[in-house]
């Protein structure tokens, strides 16, 4: 159990230091810094294929992630209190 | 594609004979996973569970888009807790599942890239994340320690295939193979250093509470992978 919290103190000292070593920074995604890249070394590239479809705004795209987060973390919370219950209900019937 | 914040290959930025090639080399490993998916249930109908469990994690894990030390974006791939449940190659066939969602509803990856992305995602990554795993659990170092660079390492390996992947296709240009596969391995390896120490770090605490909560049929995997005879 201490050694969780203090590897869940580490997740919180890596995000945090990512943030204060990097003042002003974009925090772009590495695709759009990828795409620099691109242009810089092949600058007649050109992408011959587009999304079928983009999320309207950044709003909806912000949205459609949340929604695979609570998805996912949805099913990942019913199945461990399943798992906990079903434990319990075991050594209580022994 | 200026809203997208990913770190997968994005859209069209493959040439064709490179995405088809990427495309024709998942193949094989997506058949080996459906194999594997099938054989796992067959066996054991309550591995769906878990299998839907490595998947969720694998959901939650890749929208979290996080902050590193470069200044840059990028997200965790989730990867290696089913691959160290169930072994590399029942995990193909989630990142695809995964890649495909995230190419059709985000823009994020693309469908034309999605075999050199299911390639670097779900085949090199829960493989070096299941290789590095199943070595170091037979040194002396504690089970905790394996499971966390193993799958620090393999989310890590990822991005290497990535930048490498980009600097095969793109060396042609300005720039030669090694001078532009250091320019992505700068963009997406670097990046990915943090976040994949939390990946690692996150894999370990799941699994210590599927662990501590379910230990029967965790261990039951196990005995199906290695063979089954125990089980």
């Amino acid at each position: 159990m201490k050694r969780n919290i203090a590897l869940m103190g580490i997740v919180l000292l890596l995000m945090v230091y990512a943030f204060l070593s990097n003042r002003g920074a974009e925090f772009e995604g590495a695709d759009a810094q990828a795409e620099t890249v691109i242009e810089e070394i092949r600058p007649d590239y050109q992408p011959w294929f587009e999304p079928l479809w983009e999320p309207p705004s950044s709003e909806i795209e912000s949205l459609l992630f949340a929604l695979q987060a609570a998805l996912g973390s949805g099913f990942i919370c019913y199945y461990l209190g399943y798992t906990i219950g079903r434990k319990k209900a075991v050594e209580q019937s022994r | 594609m200026t809203l997208s914040f990913g770190m997968h290959i994005m859209e069209g930025f493959l040439p064709l004979g490179w995405a088809v090639a990427w495309f024709g080399l998942m193949l094989p490993f997506l058949y080996l996973s459906i194999v594997r998916a099938r054989r796992l249930i067959a066996d054991n109908p309550r591995a769906l569970l878990l299998l839907a469990f490595a998947g969720a994690f694998t959901f939650v894990l890749s929208a979290l888009k996080l902050p590193s030390v470069t200044g840059s974006c990028s997200h965790p791939t989730g990867m290696a807790l089913g691959a160290i449940l169930f072994g590399p190659t029942a995990m193909v066939l989630i990142g695809l599942i995964v890649l495909f969602f995230q190419a059709l509803l985000l823009a994020h990856g693309g469908l034309t890239t999605i075999g050199a992305n299911v390639v670097s995602m779900a085949v090199v990554g829960p493989f070096v994340a299941y290789g590095l795993y199943a070595l170091l659990k037979k040194t002396r170092l504690p089970h905790w320690v394996a499971v966390l660079s193993g799958a620090a390492v393999g989310s890590l390996a990822t991005y290497v295939v990535t930048a490498l992947q980009l600097a095969l296709a793109f060396s042609g240009g300005a720039e030669g193979f090694y001078a532009a596969f250091i320019k992505f391995s700068g963009i997406f390896a670097v990046t990915q250093v943090p976040i994949a120490i939390v990946e690692g770090i996150l894999t370990v605490l799941v699994l210590d509470l599927l662990w501590a909560y379910n230990r029967n049929e965790v261990e039951s995997l196990k005995d199906l992978r290695t063979g089954g005879e125990q089980a």
